[in-house]
């Protein structure tokens, strides 16, 4: 029942759909008597109060933690309101310098991260997709298979001899150990979103390519590829969030100063500070959400499709 | 859908080929595994080789100094003596049992009251899934640890209508809650699974049950749960598989010590404490073992279970 929820371009609506005419209201609609819609408005007006009030709950700590940044240190154990008396930008300054480096620094090291992490993704699970979706090889049932089981694998059964492997080839504090297995598809959800989205793709197309004389590479680059964009850029926004987010893997592999991604200096700040200066702490806290905030506005529609279909968070 | 979907299928399509797909039979070995060079270097040297590398390790004394001794079933027999162990399986079987139930009920709920066509969909959608997105950072980890502080946002609030608040997270009794309601705040995501699955229902159920005159608790039970069953029953194991991995939240909020008096030391915090603060890596090697064991028996038993109330369709 629900193996027709693929993330075909055309198949957005199936999530989105804010335009459509909602079937569930017609039989109401239609029988229009006066009493009945009277009643439907109460129980959608009561409807909009559950969400109206489990919303606001769910957004004051953010909205809180956003107007509290602005506000002096003390007024942050005093005010649970939202108003903002006079604007204090001073939180801002302290937080961004009160490291080893300047805040900036944190974020670049993130950023380039960030950015291995997405190149690699990109590359390496869409050829991977391509072989599953549209090759026939010996075995491939089995390697399906073994993919679809690592998706569930928890990292920790992995990460004591990973770690000892990437500490005797030099790589703790470096990137390499955090952008090395994307180059190499170890992110199996994304190899799995991709193959569902190739099979969404008629095999018309590749058979007339095949025909004019196109090899698997050039079928993949210039076939594929374009059709997929949606599925690259669900693929790319989820890459953003959780590697921008990624503490785990930071904590393990970072501990030069220097090195530090936004999550690890942050625990870092949070560990130095010792309750005294929440202001800054929440500052940069902000600092470090706003990213994750302006992908999330931007990429809405890729990231709701994209758990839609395989259930990634 | 799913992964979890396509794993179940697997084992119905084989069967006897017809022709068509016996000629059908060329395989381009060659190119496929030229596609899938980058993932298989991944499995072997990323995924597969450390799995096994770890169970090596898990029989052994490895402190990263001195090489390897195999002492054999030693660091599970030093398991079943650890008492903090004891505990911290407790911590995150608590966290799960309790957070994960919670979670979905109310991921279900909302995802209810936002199916039937209501105006500004896409508004709460938005508002209710943010939290998803920033659940797992260390920002909203700080925001926690102040939130539930002594004197932090949920006294402050509390005393405006004369309650006195514990310091919430400074309690061993409440440090765990403070944990689980954050997890519980980011139903978002299986929320947005929730609505996909519930569009798939037809009205024609609904409308035909409301000829008959049935309750909306008996639309619930003998229409929505059943035909949203497999929904329910992969928001569940995915959410089970995640929830017993939360790492970031309880460091960050007991700074790293599992306290108050060892009352948010999750397994996987007690294990990154033993191989990384320790560097008793083989004993951290067989906890990761242990809770790859206790994942794999809860997926397995959900998998048995949902034969019982998973209503498939096809």
């Amino acid at each position: 029942m629900t193996t027709n929820l693929q993330t075909l371009p055309g198949s957005s609506e199936n999530v989105e759909a804010p335009g459509t005419p909602k079937k569930h209201r017609t039989p109401r609609e239609s029988r229009g008597t006066l009493s009945f819609s009277r009643r439907a408005r109460t129980k959608a007006l009561g409807k909009h109060a559950v969400l109206i009030i489990t919303g606001a709950v769910m957004i004051y700590p953010l909205l809180w933690m956003l107007v509290s940044a602005m506000r002096p240190n003390d007024l942050i154990f005093k005010d649970p309101g939202l108003w903002l008396s006079h604007l204090d930008m001073s939180n801002y300054k302290n937080g961004w310098s009160a490291l080893t480096h300047p805040f900036g620094h944190y974020l670049l090291n993130s950023a380039i991260v960030v950015l291995g992490s997405i190149v690699g993704n990109l590359v390496s699970c869409s050829m991977a997709a391509y072989a599953f979706a549209r090759l026939k090889f010996t075995a491939s049932k089995l390697f399906f298979g073994i993919m679809l089981l690592t998706i569930m694998l928890p990292f920790h059964v992995v990460i004591v001899p990973q770690y000892v492997m990437f500490s005797q080839i030099g790589w703790v504090n470096t990137f390499w150990p955090l952008i090395v297995p994307k180059l190499l598809a170890t992110d199996a959800f994304f190899v799995f979103l991709m193959v569902q989205f190739i099979r969404g793709i008629p095999k018309d197309l590749d058979e007339a390519a095949r025909i004019d004389g196109a090899g698997h590479p050039r079928i993949f680059l210039r076939v594929i590829l374009p059709l997929m964009v949606p599925a690259l850029a669900t693929t790319t926004i989820f890459t953003f969030i959780w590697t921008w987010n990624d503490f785990f893997g930071a904590l393990i592999y970072l501990t030069d100063p220097d090195m530090f991604t936004v999550p690890v200096a942050l625990r870092a700040f949070v560990d130095s500070q010792a309750g005294t200066s929440w202001g800054s702490l929440f500052a940069m806290s902000i600092v470090s959400l706003a990213p994750v905030f302006l992908v999330f506005l931007f990429g809405q529609r890729y990231l709701i499709k994209g758990i839609a279909t395989t259930g990634i968070k | 859908m799913s992964a979890l979907g396509e794993l179940s299928k697997m084992k119905r399509r084989t069967g006897p080929k017809s022709a068509a797909e016996k000629r059908d039979d060329r395989r381009d070995n060659k190119a496929a595994y030229i596609f899938l060079l980058p993932w298989l270097v991944g499995l072997l040297f990323i995924t597969v080789g450390p799995m096994l590398a770890s169970l090596y390790l898990s029989f052994t004394d490895y402190n990263l100094l001195q090489s390897p001794n195999w002492i054999g079933l030693d660091n599970f027999a030093r398991m079943l003596r650890d008492t903090r162990l004891h505990n911290s399986l407790g911590v995150t079987f608590t966290y799960v049992l309790v957070g994960v139930p919670i979670q979905l009920a109310i991921a279900l709920l909302i995802a209810m009251v936002l199916d039937r066509g209501i105006r500004g969909l896409p508004f709460y959608r938005s508002v209710f899934y943010l939290p998803s997105l920033l659940g797992g950072s260390v920002a909203i980890a700080i925001l926690w640890k102040q939130m539930f502080g002594t004197t932090g946002l949920v006294n402050q609030l509390l005393a405006m209508v004369g309650i006195h608040g514990p310091g919430w997270i400074s309690d061993p009794k409440t440090a765990l809650g403070s944990i689980i309601l954050l997890h519980v705040w980011t139903f978002g995501a299986p929320m947005i699974i929730f609505l996909a699955g519930l569009r798939q229902i037809p009205v024609m159920y609904y409308e035909a049950a409301d000829v008959d005159g049935a309750s909306r608790w008996q639309k619930f039970r003998n229409i929505t749960i059943p035909l949203l069953s497999p929904i329910i029953f992969f928001n569940l194991v995915l959410q089970i598989i995640g929830s017993f991995q939360s790492f970031t939240q309880a460091f960050i909020v007991s700074g790293g010590s599992g306290g108050p008096s060892d009352s948010t030391m999750f397994f996987t915090l007690y294990l990154y404490q033993k191989g990384f603060g320790q560097f008793d890596m083989g004993y951290a090697s067989a906890m990761a073992w242990v809770l790859l064991i206790i994942i794999g028996a809860f997926t397995a038993v959900n998998f048995i279970a949902s034969k019982f109330w998973v209503f498939y369709d096809d």
